[in-house]
């Protein structure tokens, strides 16, 4: 297979196509093939693979006979792309720009990249977010049948949010730079030439063109199609069912995050007090100055280490989880066109039956370019889903695993102004019990 | 029957003795009291029903205090101590006793009639167990600082109380204590009107002041505090519930969740033990909260001597005016004698030496009333208590400030604990 085009599937040549295993999807099941046989590494019709693209498995293979480490990331295809990668962008640097007409930020969005599809190894352009929406409208447009991952949420009410508060900034900065390195890793959607195009020019505004097609236009589209989906394939229906269900426990997380947020926040009002009335009953004394003020102190510095740990909750864990929300329903919505190009098909193939036992015309093409689009998008699909599972998977290990880190720290810093005190204290007393003996 | 992890009531006093009480072996040796002689101990709690003064049915609780000579124990004869029963009220009497009986010391005070600075979880119910236990506790402290002091520790009603379970109350009244108490309004009129207090317990009155208020804010500011704490933890618990949910749609990830889920809920869990630990911190301020009341009325009780020595000296200083008015007929300053008997003549000479002659006994009796060495006494003696209670709430509140910073690390200790198992099993997802 050539490297320089884009990726395209085997051909419908000696078996239908329904019986090609698709080179994405079965990633898994291939890997607990026997070290050192390599009956899949090549398509099933008989071309060989190049081992340079990430997700080929006689690569995996080759890996995993020369490192033993990764036998636990084995069930991990995330771990397997960050070792392949060889595509690197980066969103950072925010910056203000103030016009007559408006004012906007800007990021700077930085590649590095040893792929022949780019001129240069290295790239540094600076995009706003308009840019990005572009990039994934684009996206959805040229790949339908791939999940795009979100954006952070596009419009906010003027009134309420800041749009340049250094928070926002940074949050939405983090989701963009989410957004391009899920693009990034993606083993097809890296390849789209938009995706060049966006990492690569100067100057986006020339190439945008229609910037505003809306994404109203695309769901006409849809609507517009007018078949009704006979039998959905039980797989499909159980990934709806999980999104929605999913998507309730994410809501309720959410909920509870926020809940603990503001109950920390009203238990940091009174430990605040409280921490005062004990530098105020110091003043009134001698020998218990020290240890009342030392308690007063301790009290501040957990008061402290409460707020940086509310600060890293909102900045850190809640977006996420905002964001997971937006990539459920990026989902739901390429399940939907899942559904309208089966029915699609299943209602042409119908009209054509039936013509068929009237006219006893052959099948028509394209009843065959429907069945084609609809193979190709449940395998597609399929495949994206299991990279879904297994990033959301990964997401949350982290963001949890992170949750936990903010509380373990939170606790540490505590622990040692309190155990430092009792040094303190300690210590004054052996100085007074020798002195009193002395 | 004792299990291995319960102790007994008297292991746990044992235990606290040094946190509650601040007697350490070389108080001990210091003076003689009755603590060097015998072990004292609040054992247990019981409901009693009985007939009130009214004749009215109620509940209450005795409490049984136990006693044993302290060279038994030195030996180590098992002996079975001596014991009886008392109630809250039979403490407050003997408490009022020793205060207007030793008007001169800070007499330790009792654990709190009613809950307060309850917050939210906790009962300010009088017959909850743990109020209950806690005022037990209380009031072994009450008789362990009484028993260690080097002046109450002697007195005779005091020994009473801890030995002879009946008649004690009669006992008490014929002493007629109540009959020496100080009104609350001469107290109150003599410290506005005294002229020239002792400085030291002017500054000690307004020490008391600031003490007493400055627990009360702690107290209050903990409790609202304790509340707020409660409520974050608690909400921990929700994520339990929907990990537990949310484990049993995946399939690699469910494992981890669903126990980090369990460790969670035991996160949850963990503020009851951490805020009833804390109580005990509360009960350690608010027994120096209401110290503080007792050395504001030992200030007090030297204003109204020195107000009374100041009076009395000013009535000795205008009878002898009277007299020598009277012997010598030279009105010196305006009187209203000197008034009528301008206005309506000078009295018959039998008269004024009747007049006289009370005056003189007034006078006598006068010179022995002022006896400066009232005052005297009592500031003496006052300072000597007054100094000993400092030295002792020093002590005791900074031995309370570390324990309280024990208790925050142990706190700390546990939710680093609680998350890195979270965390673990969050791994393992």
């Amino acid at each position: 297979m050539s490297v320089g085009a884009p990726r395209s599937l085997a051909s419908s040549g000696q078996k239908p196509i329904a019986e090609i295993l698709h080179p994405l999807s079965a990633a898994e099941e291939q890997l607990s093939v026997t070290v050192g046989g390599d009956k899949e590494a090549g398509l099933t019709n008989g071309t060989p693979v190049e081992t340079s693209s990430p997700a080929s498995t006689s690569s995996l293979l080759n890996r995993l006979q020369l490192d033993d480490d990764l036998e636990a990331d084995i069930r991990d295809p995330y771990a397997e792309a960050a070792e392949t990668r060889d595509l690197f962008v980066t969103v950072d640097d925010p910056k203000k720009h103030v016009s007559t007409m408006e004012t906007y930020i800007t990021y700077r969005v930085s590649t590095k990249t040893s792929r022949v599809e780019f001129d240069l190894p290295e790239y540094c352009v600076r995009r706003r977010y308009q840019d990005f929406d572009w990039l994934r409208i684009k996206l959805e447009d040229s790949q339908p049948t791939h999940l795009i991952p979100p954006l952070p949420e596009k419009f906010v009410m003027k009134g309420v949010v800041d749009r340049f508060s250094e928070d926002f900034v940074e949050t939405r900065m983090k989701a963009l730079d989410k957004f391009l390195k899920r693009v990034a890793d993606h083993p097809v959607l890296s390849f789209n030439p938009h995706l060049n195009t966006f990492l690569t020019t100067k100057d986006l505004n020339k190439r945008q063109g229609l910037a505003l097609l809306s994404k109203v236009g695309e769901s006409v589209k849809h609507v517009a199609g007018g078949y009704k989906l006979r039998a959905r394939p039980a797989e499909f229906g159980a990934m709806g069912e999980y999104l929605d269900t999913f998507n309730q426990k994410l809501g309720t997380i959410d909920r509870i995050a926020q809940r603990i947020l503001k109950e920390q926040s009203e238990y940091l009002t009174e430990l605040r007090e409280y921490g005062t009335v004990y530098s105020s009953w110091a003043g009134s004394e001698d020998e218990l100055r020290r240890p009342l003020e030392g308690v007063g102190g301790c009290v501040t510095t957990c008061c402290g280490a409460l707020e940086d740990l509310g600060d890293g909750m909102s900045q850190d864990i809640l977006p996420v989880l905002r964001e997971y929300v937006l990539y459920i329903e990026s989902m739901k919505s390429v399940l939907r066109k899942r559904d309208q190009s089966q029915a699609e098909y299943e209602g042409r193939l119908e009209a054509a039956v039936l013509r068929k036992q009237e006219d006893r015309t052959p099948m028509p093409l394209e009843v065959e370019k429907c069945q084609d689009k609809v193979e190709c998008f449940n395998a597609d699909l399929k495949a994206d889903w299991e990279r879904w599972q297994s990033n959301k998977r990964h997401d949350f290990k982290q963001l949890l695993t992170g949750m936990a880190d903010k509380n373990i720290n939170h606790y540490e810093k505590c622990q040692a102004a309190w155990e430092s005190l009792i040094t303190l204290l300690q210590d004054k007393q052996t100085e007074d019990k020798t002195s009193e003996t002395n | 029957s004792q299990s291995a992890n319960v102790m007994s009531p008297r292991e746990l006093s044992l235990r606290f003795l040094p946190m509650l009480c601040g007697v350490t072996a070389q108080m001990l040796e210091e003076g003689s009291t009755l603590l060097r002689r015998m072990e004292i101990c609040v054992a247990e709690a019981e409901k009693r029903n009985g007939k009130n003064t009214v004749n009215m049915q109620e509940t209450f609780t005795v409490y049984l205090v136990e006693t044993r000579p302290m060279d038994a124990v030195a030996e180590g004869r098992n002996q079975a101590p001596d014991s009886l029963w008392r109630r809250y009220s039979e403490f407050e009497l003997l408490r009022n006793y020793l205060l207007v009986t030793y008007p001169y010391i800070v007499v330790p005070p009792l654990p709190e009639k009613r809950a307060e600075f309850v917050w939210h979880k906790l009962s300010a119910d009088n017959m909850d167990p743990d109020f209950v236990e806690r005022r037990r506790v209380g009031l072994e402290n009450f008789l362990l600082r009484v028993a260690s002091h080097p002046v109450l520790s002697n007195d005779k009603i005091l020994h009473h109380f801890l030995i002879e379970e009946h008649g004690w109350k009669e006992v008490v009244y014929e002493t007629g204590f109540q009959a020496k108490a100080d009104s609350r309004l001469r107290a109150l009129s003599a410290t506005f009107r005294v002229r020239n207090p002792d400085k030291r317990f002017m500054e000690m009155k307004h020490y008391s002041d600031e003490l007493q208020s400055h627990t009360s804010q702690l107290l209050r500011a903990r409790a609202r505090v304790a509340d707020r704490l409660y409520g974050v933890y608690k909400v921990h618990g929700n994520y339990g519930r929907v990990f537990s949910e949310w484990s049993a749609m995946e399939k690699e990830m469910g494992d981890g969740l669903q126990s980090a889920g369990h460790h969670m809920d035991a996160y949850a869990a963990s503020i009851d033990d951490i805020l009833e630990e804390e109580e005990h911190y509360a009960d350690q301020l608010k027994e120096y909260l209401f110290y503080a009341e007792a050395l504001r009325a030992v200030c007090r009780k030297h204003e109204l001597t020195q107000f009374e020595f100041e009076m009395a000296s000013q009535e000795l200083v205008s009878k002898k005016q009277q007299h020598e008015e009277l012997s010598t007929g030279i009105v010196r300053t305006f009187s209203f004698k000197g008034m009528t008997n301008k206005l309506f003549g000078q009295e018959a000479p039998e008269q004024r030496e009747a007049r006289l002659k009370l005056l003189e006994d007034l006078i006598a009796e006068g010179e022995e009333d002022v006896q400066e060495k009232t005052v005297e006494e009592h500031v003496e003696r006052a300072w000597v208590d007054m100094h000993r209670f400092k030295e002792q709430k020093d002590k005791d509140l900074r031995e309370a400030l570390i324990n309280y910073a024990v208790m925050q690390i142990s706190m700390c200790k546990k939710g680093i604990q609680m998350w890195s198992n979270a965390k673990e099993c969050f791994l393992k997802m």
